[in-house]
């Protein structure tokens, strides 16, 4: 077995240094009835390319966005990611590293985590930024429980524009720990009021921008009332790409951001692994949930890293910790950092304007079909069209001709029947105007 | 100019060990790694918001960035260069046909919320990959969302509170074993609980009559490490489950060190109701630096009807992804959604690869070569180092400190001198049931030659140690990128970004 280094030898010869006639005897503690007496029903061992023949079939039976105009977000989003990012994470020191718990030997992981750090700081405009977590959504339940505790309180208003995975899995937390959480409804028309629903016992309000319906509202006056309130504004960013353009959070009063960071480096893959990005302000970097990298100096006197905070984590506080959470999202957040290093000011401003510009082009060129409606004002790169019928069936209608034409809302919100009409329609710079064309011809004869 | 201190080189560099200052500080604006088109002149529809004033970001070319992320890669050790035995976190070989396939087209580039017909194939390793998990465990469901090990506990405790609130009981105690890795209590607190610590006994195994003692009907359950962070079996394992099965509640086991026994026990026949897995332990899935990672949680059928969302089912009309609790082949009892989406699945294919290329007869090869590989450490450095406790053990050995005893050299300064001699350290100070723990992890894929020349080392380190070389030890590690790193100034006031030089300066102020 190719992976495996002992021959036979060596392992006779380890046996009878451990002084044990064979490796069964080294099991000796499980308990008789609990030792597999049969081989396991499943296959031997194959060599490369038989499985890469197996994975590679499977992986013909799908679709890709590689080989089809792709026109899907609501938090996952096809974007560029130049050569150099996948080489780099591929260097088996960054790949093959752990955790940077030995400063001496991690320098470099513990100085891309930095810079990690700083980029995620600059461009949400917050004060600190954690090392990331899992993703979006896992980010956002951890900013619910982290207002929970800065302002000792137990309900949270989650706004009606918020990604429903993010809302739920900030449900699912809600449920086991406790704590009460306020969903006003789906917020097709970004027209909502999230302000009048905070009370005494709010912690914080989540508002996701742009919204997962494509809405850009200006949140000054949200974070006014919350913190009149003695609540905290948590703002959620899905498609991370967006702060090259729009005014950023810190700079409309958010306490905490949670964002998703999958669009900076990283590919679809079918929906992980992803990056989780995590801001707040300085004040309230204590009770922030995850790993953070800080600068100090050695021995020597020479500037370098350590992980640092850490008495805030599971491995130290155990049943006292701020989250569970331990292994993160490390090489995504390194693929984060080449990429948003390649892009520089100058690149992701440039991006974000030709996502917003191809977005624009192609809101207009549907909103002119017959039937069509462009529901929003503003957006980004993604925006909300109705439909004259359910967008499900127009979506498998599309796919059939080979074009992923977006996100149909019912897959988002089953529950909600007045919604199945609307899909989800998202432009990034890989959208070509072939693209473009064979989209509003293939909707054009399907709506027909 | 930064002379080096110890060499008096002018650069600061020593030969192939290269300063690098931080992006930041490379920046020339103008300068940029990527040639984008001009946007298309469009009226902007960005409601008013147009983000006003420069962000901040850096400028430099591709091969700025190219040489800035291959000299960090340098400051690092990995498992691609040499062994690195941190217990519990089983730094294996990483397959790179597992990078290759993970990368096809057809898997990397899939949405994840593409019509189901159009990811029929990817469903369908998702189905293939829960078959050989179920089957390796035998047990009857998995849950396959989970993002790391943490996320699996969660996901497990969860269920187990869920099937609790199901039966009407709300019990607020959950037994931990103090070996416990410290997500476990994390994540029943997390999960709303309480923890009551189980000590271990002089064995290194939870303490049966303590245990006993602490049962009753308010516990919802255990959560037990199996092999435990000592490296050694829970013998009385059948009889922990039986007893916590007696009182009602539930068997969760904590799958960190499952790679002692694939092919050779199923937890589904310790009476385990669900345990997660850490793909980037036992199926080698590279752990990347600190993540990302990918925690299955396998359930027993007491705790199946209770998994999150979403999962995938095969029926007539191929795979498909169950999103809602209403859906007709869904229990209506899933305890909520735990993320975004439907699980890692670049993981999912990296630990597929992993499993197909070893099959069932090399996983049990691999459980046995690392059982055999941490014996072999156990049985070489006993007379020089101290074993904790007994052999045999699993796949890692545990040492504590009393070899270091009056020689004025701490687990610590021992982990550092091994830097030097180019190793990574074993795990220090963990388990907490022992004093000054070394926890060694080898695995299955160290050489004879490799497991000998490590062995070497630590005996000679444990000689100079006992002869009382201390300020060797505490002046280590001398040939490494940094020395030893001021940690506590760094947690009193932390730097946690760069900040451009004027506004240092008006912070200093």
């Amino acid at each position: 077995m190719r992976y495996l280094p002992l021959t036979d030898e060596d392992r006779r010869a380890m046996l009878a240094r451990i002084g044990v006639p064979s490796v069964d005897s080294l099991f000796r503690d499980v308990p008789e009835r609990a030792r597999l007496a049969a081989p396991l029903d499943l296959p031997n061992h194959q060599g490369e390319m038989e499985v890469e023949r197996q994975i590679a079939a499977m992986a013909a039976k799908n679709l890709g966005t590689g080989r089809a105009p792709a026109f899907l977000g609501a938090g996952a989003y096809r974007h560029h990611v130049p050569a150099a990012v996948d080489h780099l994470i591929q260097r088996g020191e960054l790949l093959t590293s752990y955790t940077p718990y030995q400063p001496e030997v991690s320098q470099g992981t513990l100085q891309y985590l930095f810079e990690f750090q700083t980029q995620v700081a600059l461009i949400t405009e917050m004060d600190v930024a954690n090392a990331s977590m899992y993703d979006g959504a896992t980010a956002t339940a951890e900013a619910v429980m982290m207002a929970n505790r800065v302002t000792r309180r137990g309900r949270a208003v989650l706004s009606g524009g918020l990604h429903p995975h993010y809302r739920d899995v900030t449900r699912t937390h809600a449920r086991f720990l406790g704590f009460e959480i306020a969903t006003p409804p789906p917020d097709v028309r970004g027209e909502e009021d999230l302000a009048g629903m905070i009370d005494d016992n709010t912690s914080c309000v989540v508002v996701q921008n742009p919204s997962v319906f494509g809405h850009i509202r200006d949140l000054s006056k949200l974070a006014e009332a919350c913190h009149a309130a003695g609540a905290l504004l948590v703002v959620v960013v899905t498609e991370v790409v967006s702060l090259g353009a729009l005014t950023p959070p810190g700079a409309m009063g958010a306490d905490i951001v949670a964002a998703e960071g999958q669009s900076i480096g990283n590919a679809l893959n079918f929906g992980g692994p992803y990056v989780g990005l995590f801001a707040t302000r300085d004040k309230y970097v204590r009770q922030m949930p995850g790993r953070l990298a800080g600068e100090t100096v050695d021995a020597d006197g020479r500037r370098g890293w350590v992980l640092t905070l850490s008495t805030r984590e599971q491995h130290i506080r155990r049943e006292k910790a701020t989250s569970n959470i331990c292994t993160n999202s490390g090489l995504c957040a390194l693929a984060f950092t080449i990429h948003m290093s390649l892009l520089g000011e100058a690149g992701f401003t440039r991006l974000a304007a030709l996502n917003h510009a191809n977005a624009v082009r192609l809101a207009d060129r549907l909103a002119a079909l017959p039937g069509v409606e462009v529901i929003n004002d503003s957006f980004f790169n993604e925006f909300t069209v109705r439909l004259p019928r359910e967008a499900a069936g127009v979506v498998d209608a599309l796919a059939e001709r080979g074009i992923l034409g977006g996100v149909p809302v019912s897959r988002l919100y089953p529950d909600e029947a007045d919604l199945a009409p609307l899909l989800l329609v998202a432009v990034t710079e890989t959208n070509s105007d072939a693209d473009m064309d064979a989209l509003v011809g293939a909707l054009k004869e399907v709506l027909q | 100019m930064n002379t080096d201190p110890i060499t008096g080189t002018f650069s600061g560099n020593r030969g192939l060990q290269i300063e690098e200052p931080l992006i930041f500080e490379q920046d020339r604006p103008g300068r940029t790694g990527v040639d984008l088109p001009e946007p298309p002149d469009v009226q902007d529809r960005l409601g008013g918001l147009k983000r006003q004033g420069p962000i901040g970001l850096p400028g430099l070319s591709e091969p700025q960035v190219v040489r800035h992320f291959t000299r960090l890669s340098q400051k690092n050790y990995a498992i691609d260069m040499g062994l690195y035995p941190l217990g519990s976190c089983t730094m294996k070989h990483n397959p790179r046909l597992n990078e290759k396939l993970a990368r096809l087209p057809g898997l990397a580039d899939l949405h994840p919320l593409q019509p189901m017909s159009t990811v029929q194939g990817a469903l369908e390793l998702i189905d293939a990959l829960a078959h050989w998990l179920k089957t390796l465990t035998g047990m009857p469901a998995v849950a396959m969302s989970p993002a790391a090990g943490a996320h699996g506990e969660l996901c497990g405790v969860m269920a187990i509170r869920a099937a609790l609130e199901d039966r009407g009981e709300s019990r607020k105690r959950i037994l931990v074993p103090e070996s416990a890795h410290g997500t476990n209590p994390a994540t029943a607190a997390a999960c709303g609980y309480t923890v009551d610590p189980i000590p271990a006994n002089e064995r290194g195994r939870v303490d049966l009559a303590v245990f006993k003692e602490k049962l009753g009907d308010d516990v919802a359950g255990i959560m037990l490490t199996n092999p435990n962070t000592c490296g050694l079996f829970e013998n009385d394992v059948l009889e922990i489950a039986e007893a916590i099965h007696a009182v009602g509640g539930y068997f969760y086991a904590d799958g960190a060190n499952f790679n002692a026994i694939v092919g050779r026990v199923r937890p589904g026949d310790l009476g385990v109701d669900c345990m997660h897995i850490n793909l980037h332990k036992t199926f080698s899935t590279p752990h990347g630096g600190g993540g990302p990672g990918s925690g299955p949680v396998v359930l027993s059928e007491a705790l199946a009807p209770y998994a999150p969302l979403p999962y995938v089912v095969h029926g007539p009309d191929g795979f498909r992804l169950v999103e809602r609790d209403d859906d007709p082949a869904a229990t209506g009892k899933a305890f909520g959604r735990l993320k975004g989406f439907h699980g890692q699945m670049g993981m999912f294919i990296r630990a597929l690869a992993y499993m197909m290329s070893h099959g069932a007869d090399g996983l049990r090869q691999a459980s046995s070569d690392a059982v055999l590989n941490a014996n072999y450490l156990l049985a070489s450095l006993k007379d020089d180092l101290s074993p904790a406790f007994e052999g045999p053990c699993m796949h890692e050995v545990l040492f504590d400190d009393d070899f270091l005893k009056d020689t004025g050299v701490s687990t610590l300064d021992f982990a550092k001198a091994m830097i030097d001699e180019g190793f990574h350290p074993m795990t220090m100070y963990f388990p907490l049931v022992v004093h000054g723990a070394l926890l060694m992890e080898p695995t299955e894929t160290e050489s004879k030659e490799s497991l000998d020349g490590f062995i070497e080392v630590l005996k000679g380190l444990a000689r100079r140690a006992k002869a009382k070389d201390t300020a060797f030890f505490h002046g280590a590690p001398r040939l490494t990128p940094r020395r030893r790193l001021d940690e506590t100034t760094a947690a009193r006031k932390p730097v946690l970004r760069w900040r451009p030089p004027e506004s240092q300066e008006q912070a200093a102020e």
